[in-house]
């Protein structure tokens, strides 16, 4: 099968290949077809970020800037976007971007090998925190104030922040670095913002995007005024990378290409490639798909498109329930929730997603949709067994909805890795409970780790429901909880210690509810020490 | 080429197409450097960026792989045993070999020259051929055009294996006797009766987990045939040498065939001493059964997969004692996991005896060190190399005499020091005559304010139900030179052109260290000009020939040193030429600035390097050293193996969570002995570094293998490094500020090492902070790595 023309922008330069196959990576592409090998691989399944690049997207008259993993990126998911990657910052006359001269003057590269994933990063953080202070290429002047960073500590602050140490520690948690110890890189993202500011030309890379998107726009033009197949998708049926913009395209090309491997920010499916080998004929790619990529607010729910990144649906989730920031944080890295979706990580159906026991406790429905409707079921009965789910060949996950908080509710989300951030949960356990007076009026338990799903607590559920909640109610409930799931010893820990856990967290739970203060490694408060501190070195 | 390139060729003329003529080239004058501007000051004793920084942040810092390909390359990719020990029956291929882009499949009997790698103990296989000894043990190769053709196609490959029973724990092989090399004893004194006599007694055992290197560029050598069968291979290796006589002997070659190019690894650590040689030999047999140029990258799992590790090991130890806490005897069984072959298990398992003591005076003690065979991938140098595994034990032993007689672990430790005219001798008969453990850890002690905090947080933890602190100061003493005398040797060349230009190439490589940058500082202040004229080139067999590894500490002791005599040679010869020309003695002609300073004239560097290659002067130099004073006897382990020792200490804050065995390192401050520093950002660095990969090592770094043997932690999803995250909040090094007391080069001591051991300190504080959760007066049972899971164990 033929692919479409890819096409994307790169140093201020329209950049189209053919004959691209839809399950190249952007990596391959750029060491490989573009001779771009600054850019490197260090893991080929987006956990250490030596191949961050960055993308920017057309979002209304703007630029959004992400910095993602090249690695497991299909090439073609960034058709009619522009791309940056480490040879593409620096000025024409070799002067160096601020966020490659801070990471000179820092001391921040040893071997090298890490240092074009981390000016990535760092170039995503300067386009966040820094380029938004400059006076403003874009062509419509946005509010004062609405550029601050989503999920930002200061999102919330009118003055644009200063690139903290604990904002460079969260932007960075994608990257990996084997020699530095990470302390000279926090100083070069602190430094950036004094160096000499650089801009990109958005004017001009807008009405670049725009051409870009007039172009492949041509096709789906089409498609209300005929009934042949191909018309009616604006795709030809031999295309083999399908990227539809419309969610009556998406749901055309479901019913006519059941066989097409569907992707999102393929951070899982893009692992299918690099690592089992697998090779893929044809590509549905739902990323693009306009409908899907919102997040919309009602009276009772929000409701998260499902090719909505999980940088974008937790800044949503975290918005409602600021307690879970640090959970949010602690997904995979930044460039993972970048590119990935929260409609992947619910539809891919891993026992350890982190984000399925969160919405399990939230009491969070995933709308399915098809040609033929939709249908709407509770999460947890989206499962069927082991990375099995109920999703008919031609349906897709649409929508997650998520019930806004109700008052008096009581929620935590909590998960035991190995390492703190950018790590698999061994245990994730969340617990979601409004008492009404003493009594347990509502609860949700979502559980990950502990068994072949993402898992609905139910037993120790129905044991609270309705009961006061009293520390014998809560013993009671640990012991239920315990004895509810038969989780497996493997990598990441022992079934005896899983089980222990459950229940010691049940036990958290209780002394979080009962108001005990530093209880918690996330937030205990140890005197004389704030979180980041004086990192440094005087020698 | 980049934009900085361009310029550099229009400044100069040259290039393709230039319009400059050679001689003029040469002669025309040295605009531009790859460094930044120069900041004036003295080259060396400051903070110089990395002299490949600027290219690294751009993009266009070449690494194997991303050397462009020579027209008709093919890639090769690992076939891999899927049984951790077994009889090999049959490889069918027949499944790959109709794949799209396969070209063929390399094994066993494809090797001309001899079927075993040149390894010291040659016992290891290039091929799997008769038997598997461990799962991802290289049975042979898949042939494609392309990397990922070469890899779909070796997992078709269908490997017949009969299995046999595996042995897959130290203590399994030491039950067994199953040994890579026969067992070690050290002894000194009575440590028997000693143990008899002692008022106090603890037995006890600790496992200690190995440790992957995770270099981010993985394994990878490219092998090109050239003519006349002569070979040149780019391999991403701390060893050039090594690779080259490997890569011979594998294809029945003399040496002088091959030639091994370094330019930069993306991190060694010790992984790519030997292990870099598996890649070569691999694409070059590739490359002579194909006759085409080959490249072999490991994805990273298999790079996991085939590549060995730090060391496990797993201890039993029984430690006599007095009412202070002083040690009065100590007997101690160390078994090292070697894997399947020796490797440089040997040394490894030396160094962890070596370095038992640490930092102190043991009088009657016997250490056995046994080196167990086991079915996995077959164990390697890593930073420290054995000696963390030799101090971990001695710093568990003492935290837990402390917490048995109720004394402050500092207080024990600083008892049990070596002293300065007395119990000044180790183990292994060697004098330290260079102790400064005792003011170094006091000065620390002081600074990070160690005596208040501990109360704070004693008071912390008697209010905290959930999560308890807990803190540690623990020293490193680590021994500087390879243990084995004769690698302690180096050559360098310094070549000073007509323009005034300097190149400095060495027998070191380059893997992130800075060795480049302190060498080229070394060059520059030798010559008195500025650091931005000093050049910095590959690795390269057929420059400097015999070079030991990249490892040990040593690079710059030994290359910049032998950089220095060969900068000196070229300075002399300069200075008689200036003498003549102005009828002075040349010890009275002075190199700085740029300027070369006599008496009577002040002239400048470029200028007089161009008159003196107008009078036939010789404008380039060798450069040799070899360590002085050394010497050892490995049958009896005794000697002075080490030219100096570099000490450090560290005292690191912890908290835990004991609902979860979660754990946070808070704080941390360092005071390390790098002597005189050659540039300060780059010890930092080197100190950081060090500290947050022992770190990992102790936290975060855990190996499984399952109960047949898989390695189940194969990729960075499942084996966890430090992360941003991980960092404490507080991190502060301190340098200690003293020359070194031998004479080495710069008044510098190594620094790549020694550091790690640092993080040693934060496996205690967590012991500590168990401890706190326990009843008084008992040891305190944590293996490391100390995860959420063993943390856990150990509070139980």
């Amino acid at each position: 099968m033929e692919t479409s023309p890819l096409a994307f922008i790169r140093r201020g330069q329209p950049v189209t290949l053919g004959n691209v196959p839809p399950g190249r990576t952007l990596l391959e592409v750029l060491r490989e077809d573009l001779g771009a090998t600054g850019t490197k691989e260090g893991c080929g399944e987006g956990d250490c970020g030596a191949c961050t690049v960055v993308i920017g997207e057309l979002e209304g008259d703007c630029i959004r800037y992400r910095a993602i993993n090249s690695c497991i990126r299909l090439a073609h998911s960034v058709q009619g976007m522009a791309v940056w990657a480490v040879e593409d910052i620096a000025g024409a006359d070799g002067t160096l971007h601020p966020a490659q001269e801070a990471m000179v003057r820092c001391h921040g590269s040893q071997c090298g090998f890490c240092t074009p994933g981390f000016v990535m990063s760092l170039f995503g953080i300067y386009q966040k925190y820094i380029a938004p202070t400059l006076v403003t290429t874009c062509t419509s002047l946005p509010p004062e104030g609405a550029f601050a960073p989503r999920g930002s500590p200061a999102a919330l602050s009118a003055s644009p922040p200063a690139i903290t140490r604990e904002v460079a520690q969260e932007e960075l948690s994608g990257n990996l670095c084997r020699c530095t110890g990470y302390r000279p890189i926090f100083d070069a993202a602190q430094q950036m913002e004094t160096l000499p500011a650089v801009k990109v030309d958005e004017k001009a890379l807008v009405r670049q995007l725009r051409a870009l998107a007039c172009v492949r726009a041509e096709p789906v033009e089409a498609l209300a005024s005929t009934s042949t197949s191909s018309a009616r998708t604006g795709f030809s049926a031999r295309t083999a990378y399908l990227l539809p913009k419309s969610l009556q395209q998406l749901l055309a090309l479901r019913a006519s290409h059941p066989q097409a491997q569907i992707v999102a920010g393929c951070t899982d499916v893009g692992l299918w490639g690099t690592k089992l080998h697998m090779t893929f004929d044809s590509v549905l790619d739902v990323t693009q798909v306009r409908e899907l990529k919102r997040v919309e607010h009602y009276d009772r729910h929000i409701a998260i498109g499902a090719a909505a990144t999980l940088t974008d649906a937790f800044d949503a989730l975290v918005q409602e329930r600021p307690q879970l920031k640090t959970f949010a944080q602690r997904f995979a890295g930044l460039p993972v929730r970048n590119s990935g979706t929260l409609g992947g990580n619910v539809a891919n159906g891993s026992p350890i997603g982190d984000s399925m026991p969160l919405l399990i406790a939230l009491g969070a429905n995933v709308v399915l949709m098809s040609a033929r409707g939709h249908r709407e079921l509770p999460l947890e009965q989206f499962y069927s067994g082991y990375r099995k789910t109920v999703l008919a060949p031609d349906e897709v996950v649409a929508w997650i909805k998520v019930p806004r908080p109700q008052a008096g509710e009581f929620l935590r989300a909590y998960k035991i890795s190995k390492r703190f951030d950018d790590d698999i949960s061994a245990v994730c356990l969340v617990v979601n409970m409004r008492l009404e007076g003493d009594v347990v009026a509502s609860i949700g338990i979502g559980a990950g780790g502990v068994a072949a799903t993402p898992i609905r607590a139910a037993a120790t559920e129905s044991l609270l429901l309705g009961k006061p909640w009293t520390q014998a109610a809560a013993q009671e409930a640990a012991v239920v909880l315990r004895a509810e799931f038969r989780p497996i010893s493997d990598m990441r820990a022992s079934a005896g210690y899983r089980t222990e856990v459950l229940g010691n967290l049940m036990r958290r739970f209780w002394l979080e509810s009962q108001g005990v203060e530093n209880i918690n490694l996330e937030l205990a408060v140890i005197p004389g020490l704030t979180r980041h501190d004086n990192i440094g070195a005087g020698a | 080429m980049t934009a900085r390139d361009k310029e550099f060729d229009a400044a100069t003329g040259g290039g393709p197409g230039g319009a400059a003529d050679a001689g003029e080239r040469n002669l025309a004058p040295a605009t531009l450097s790859p460094h930044a501007p120069a900041l004036g000051g003295p080259p060396a004793g400051v903070s110089r960026a990395h002299e490949s920084a600027r290219a690294q942040v751009s993009g266009a810092a070449t690494y194997v792989d991303d050397i462009p390909e020579v027209k008709g390359t093919l890639h090769a990719a690992p076939i891999l045993s899927t049984v951790a020990h077994g009889k090999l029956l049959g490889v069918d291929a027949k499944a790959a070999l109709t794949m799209p882009g396969v070209r063929g499949v390399v094994l066993g009997a494809d090797i001309p020259g001899d079927r075993l790698l040149a390894t010291f103990v040659h016992d290891e296989p290039v091929f799997a051929t008769d038997s598997v000894q461990h799962i991802g043990q290289v049975i042979g190769l898949v042939v494609a055009d392309t990397v990922m053709q070469a890899r779909r196609a070796a997992r078709k490959v269908q490997v017949k294996i009969d299995p046999l029973p595996p042995v897959l724990t130290p203590r399994a092989a030491h039950a067994a006797r199953s040994y890579v090399l026969p067992p070690v004893i050290v002894r000194r004194g009575e440590p028997e009766s000693a143990l008899e006599n002692s008022p106090h007694t603890l037995t006890g055992q600790l496992e200690v987990g190995g440790q992957e290197h995770f270099y981010l560029e993985g394994q990878v050598a490219y092998a090109l045939p050239l003519e006349q069968n002569q070979w040149w291979i780019h391999s991403s290796t701390q060893h050039p040498g090594e690779v080259q006589h490997w890569v011979a002997h594998a294809l029945g070659l003399e040496n002088n065939a091959i030639t091994v190019q370094c330019r930069r690894m993306g991190g060694g650590f010790g992984g790519k001493e030997t292990q870099a040689g598996h890649l070569a030999v691999w694409a070059a047999l590739a490359a002579k059964k194909f006759g085409r140029p080959v490249k072999m990258r490991l994805d990273r799992d298999d790079d996991f997969m085939i590549t060995g590790k730090r060391h496990p090991f797993a201890y039993d130890y029984s430690v006599g004692f007095d009412d202070s806490g002083r040690i009065t005897a100590l007997k101690l069984a160390m078994l090292a996991n070697c894997g399947f072959s020796a490797d440089l298990s040997g040394p490894v398992a030396d160094r962890a005896v070596f370095h038992t003591d640490n930092a102190y005076y043991l009088s009657d003690v016997e250490i056995a060190s046994y080196r167990c065979k086991t079915n996995t991938q077959s164990h390697t140098a890593f930073r420290g190399f054995g000696g963390p595994q030799g101090v971990i034990v001695i710093e568990a032993i003492l935290g837990d005499i402390a917490r048995t007689l109720g004394l402050d672990p500092l207080a024990v430790r600083m008892r049990n020091l070596y002293g300065i005219e007395e119990r000044n001798t180790t183990h292994y008969q060697m004098k330290v005559e260079d102790n400064i453990l005792e003011p170094l850890i006091t000065q620390l002690a002081q600074t990070s304010d160690y005596a208040t905090r501990r109360a704070a947080v004693a008071q912390w933890n008697a209010a905290s139900p959930v999560i308890k602190r807990g803190i540690a100061i623990t020293p490193v003493k680590f021994g500087i030179s390879f243990t084995a005398t004769f690698f302690n040797q180096a050559g360098a060349l310094v070549h000073v052109y007509t323009d005034g230009s300097v190149q400095v190439n060495h027998g070191g490589t380059e893997m992130g260290q800075g060795l480049n940058t302190k060498v080229a500082q070394i060059v520059a202040n030798e010559l008195g000009v500025p650091f931005e004229r000093v050049r910095s080139t590959a690795a390269d067999t057929s420059k400097v020939p015999n070079a030991s590894a990249t490892a040990a500490s040593s690079g710059t002791d030994l290359n910049g040193r032998a950089a220095q005599y060969a900068a000196r040679n070229v300075r002399d010869n300069l200075a008689a030429f200036v003498s003549g020309l102005d009828g002075c003695g040349a010890g009275a002609v002075r190199f700085q600035n740029g300027s070369v300073i006599s008496p009577k004239s002040t002239r400048s560097f470029d200028e007089v390097v161009k008159a003196a290659y107008a009078n036939r002067i010789q404008l380039w130099s060798d450069g040799f050293y070899r360590t002085p004073k050394i010497h050892y006897d490995k049958v009896t382990l005794t000697g002075r193996p080490f030219f100096y020792f570099a000490y450090g200490a560290a005292c690191s804050e912890v908290a835990i969570d004991t609902l979860t065995g979660e754990s946070r390192v808070l704080k941390v401050d360092i005071l390390h002995d790098v002597g005189t520093s050659i540039n300060p950002a780059i010890d930092i660095g080197q100190i950081e570094g060090g500290f947050v990969q022992g770190m990992g090592w102790l936290t975060t770094e855990q190996l499984v293998w399952n109960d047949k043997g898989h390695l189940s932690t194969h990729a960075p999803s499942t084996y966890k490094i430090p992360a941003t995250g991980d960092i404490p909040a507080h991190f502060k090094i301190a340098l200690w500020p003293e020359a070194n007391r031998e004479d080495n080069v710069f008044g510098s001591k190594a620094v790549g090492e020694p550091p790690f051991m640092l993080a040693i300190s934060v496996w205690e504080a967590l012991r500590d902070a168990v401890a706190s959760a326990r009843p008084p007066g008992q040891p305190v049972a944590l293996d490391a790595p100390a995860t959420a899971e063993n943390v856990l164990r150990a509070l139980r």
